[in-house]
């Protein structure tokens, strides 16, 4: 694994729900099917409400009309990203679109746990407001090792809050690769 | 001296072999029952294939309970066909505790609903079914693939939602790893007016904490105002402790659980909990249940907390009632007392929240009790109103395709007894959603605008034996 994200910015405001993450009305997809996957691509962030969609000016699209990935490699949120439904269908839709990584000051639990256990986007916390700091389409990198953000366009540094004691489910991928890893399962 | 616990570090310490867990720990435990859907069931179900094999067993098929419930009555040929993977899986493991809407068959279209609701395996929206098919009992951990299955802490279990990868998991290993919550402590003092129901104490208590209040915690719901409660409404408080952001929610084990659980549950042994004298809280906050108003949460966000009566100027297009959160019994009795003899206004929504709600609306009248000759049935009274009824599934709640009974397809005004205002929850992403309890979302479809039910309640609204055993 890479230890460094970079990419452009998709800025959302706070209490961003997995709905509006992924409309309920996809989830008849399976994502168990490589051809339906794709899918969750294409619909990702369709929920948003426009005048939110890609802050501050929103109106932004995530994913170019009739397309399964996304030019955003890291979304930014505010506070508790990820509330609402469990549907792991969210962090996998961002994930196929192309996401790498999530910054918000912090996440509803089930979306956190979604996006460890599964290994599909580094959940990362920030306590700075920086939906208030940085505009979609701006560069940022996130460097792994030393816990950063760091805002290209400004040359701005944030710290990132520690990942803690989920950090080892993280680097291994996932639930199931930690738990192989640690000889919880044979197969 | 031991330290003091609350009923949730008791649960998953004895289901992780401890004597003691504290707040902040993670810890391996052994999970009791695992329920899935037909929205999350496939993707678990290939999880489990890809990383188990396709011919893997699961831990344990006693313990892994499948209830199609989502996208039931629609003509998405892809629901029809992740049903049919459920029935695959559940042929391939013998697994008992699957519950088929036997109705749905490989034909397009939309599927012809059940006739009779006593005569179908199929049990409508999960959260409700488990109780009533006797997989809930106290002091056992359920997991669910849905955020909602923190209802079932209303028997004093712990019960929380999880995603496919988990679910996965635990099919295969029958263990999931849990951060162990610290609790906050809701208590309600009081008998419950007959103008509130339990959906105005719990958006009380989300205005008062915002929807991320209770993000990783525990929230137990205590006080003689809650003991007070019919076990229904109960399942109303812990069913949306998931809108604080809540782990799980609890209520104290009485007599009227033990009743319901030792009626519907095979299994004889599992262990009453209760919290220490003493127990650490983190939060505690206290309300006296004859100074609280009907209340809603406006648009767009369940903490968005106001009283009805100030809202009364809000016009609304239509009134829904129905989901795990407001399609209960008792939900139904509340707002057919209120509907009795008058006509709505606004198109009115009505869901069952299982089949066993929709057969009790059939065969008992008004006040919980069976239906003597020339007694109204509660389907009765809800269809001379005016409503619009259809068979219980989670429905609109969700949103869900777009031929989906009571979808919001339009930006418009509902109010609903659902659990979940965010935008686009039932549909359309400008559509506002006000929640609310069904004594309020009654009065509002009486009179069109959002409307306070002490207009039209007076006396005690009796619930009878619905909901009980």
């Amino acid at each position: 694994m890479s230890t460094t994200i970079t990419g452009q910015a998709f800025v959302l405001g706070d209490d961003v729900d997995t709905d509006q993450i992924i409309p309920a009305q996809y989830l008849s997809y399976n994502p168990a099917d490589p051809e339906e996957r794709k899918y969750f691509g294409m619909y990702a962030m369709s929920g948003i409400p426009v005048e939110q969609a890609g802050l501050p000016g929103g109106h932004t699209r995530f994913v170019p009309e009739g397309q399964f990935e996304s030019t955003y490699k890291i979304v930014i949120g505010g506070r508790n990203f990820g509330c609402g439904s469990s549907r792991e269908h969210a962090p996998l839709a961002m994930a196929q679109a192309g996401v790498q990584a999530v910054v918000s000051q912090f996440y509803a639990r089930i979306f956190f746990r979604n996006c460890v256990n599964g290994g599909y986007v580094l959940p990362c916390e920030c306590d700075e407001r920086l939906i208030e700091r940085i505009a979609t389409g701006d560069q940022c990198q996130i460097d792994i090792e030393a816990n950063t953000l760091t805002h290209l366009t400004t040359g701005k540094v944030y710290p990132l809050n520690p990942i803690g004691e989920v950090k080892p489910i993280i680097d291994a991928g996932g639930i199931f690769d930690y738990a192989s890893q640690a000889g919880m399962l044979k197969r | 001296m031991p330290r003091p616990m609350t009923m949730t570090e008791k649960i998953l310490a004895a289901h992780a072999g401890r004597s003691d867990v504290q707040p902040g720990e993670n810890v391996w435990v052994d999970v009791d029952i695992l329920m899935t859907h037909d929205v999350c069931g496939p993707g678990t179900i290939g999880i489990f294939k890809e990383r188990f094999g396709d011919d893997a067993k699961v831990w344990d098929p006693d313990r892994v309970v499948i209830i199609p419930d989502h996208y039931i009555f629609t003509a998405d040929q892809k629901c029809h066909r992740n049903i049919q993977i459920l029935r695959d899986f559940v042929r391939q493991h013998g697994l008992r505790y699957y519950y088929d809407p036997d109705f749905v068959t490989s034909e397009p279209g939309m599927p012809n609903p059940y006739k009779d609701p006593t005569k179908t395996h199929y049990k409508g929206v999960c959260h409700k079914a488990l109780p009533e098919e006797g997989h809930i009992r106290p002091g056992e951990i359920l997991l669910g693939t849905d955020s909602h299955t923190c209802t079932a802490g209303a028997f004093g279990q712990f019960a929380t939602g999880v995603g496919n990868t988990d679910a996965a998991f635990v099919l295969g290993t029958g263990k999931t790893w849990l951060k162990v919550p610290p609790t906050m402590k809701f208590v309600f003092h009081g008998q419950i007016p007959p103008y509130l129901t339990a959906k105005d104490l719990i958006l009380a208590v989300i205005g008062e904490i915002s929807v991320s209040g209770a993000t990783y915690k525990t929230m137990y719901f205590a006080g003689d105002g809650v003991a007070s409660l019919t076990l229904e409404d109960r399942m109303t408080l812990t069913n949306m402790a998931i809108e604080a952001g809540g782990k799980n929610g609890v209520c104290d084990v009485d007599e009227k659980t033990l009743q319901y659980v030792r009626a519907r549950s095979n299994v004889p042994n599992w262990m009453v909990y209760a919290d220490d004298p003493g127990a650490g809280y983190i939060f505690e906050h206290e309300w006296d249940l004859a100074t609280l108003e009907p209340l809603v949460a406006k648009p767009f966000s369940p903490d968005n907390r106001d009283t009805a009566y100030n809202c009364r100027e809000v016009k609304v297009d239509r009134a829904y009632i129905g989901s795990c959160t407001g399609g209960k019994i008792t939900d139904m009795i509340f707002a057919a007392s209120l509907l009795r003899g008058h006509s709505v206004k606004v198109p009115t929504f009505v869901v069952p929240g299982s089949t066993e709600v929709h057969a009790d609306m059939k065969r008992l009248n008004v006040h919980g009790e069976p239906c003597q000759t020339g007694d109204k049935s509660i389907e009765d009274v809800l269809l001379d109103a005016g409503c619009q009824l259809a068979p219980s599934s989670c429905a609109a709640c969700l949103g869900g395709p777009a031929d989906t009974f009571g979808r919001l397809n339009e930006p418009m005004t509902c109010i609903s007894t659902t659990n979940r205002n965010f935008p686009g929850r039932m549909g359309h992403k400008d559509a506002g959603v006000y929640l609310a309890s069904p004594l309020t979302v009654a009065a509002s479809a009486l009179t069109g605008s959002i409307t306070d039910p002490r207009e039209y309640v007076g006396e005690p609204i009796v619930t009878g034996t619905a909901g009980t055993v």
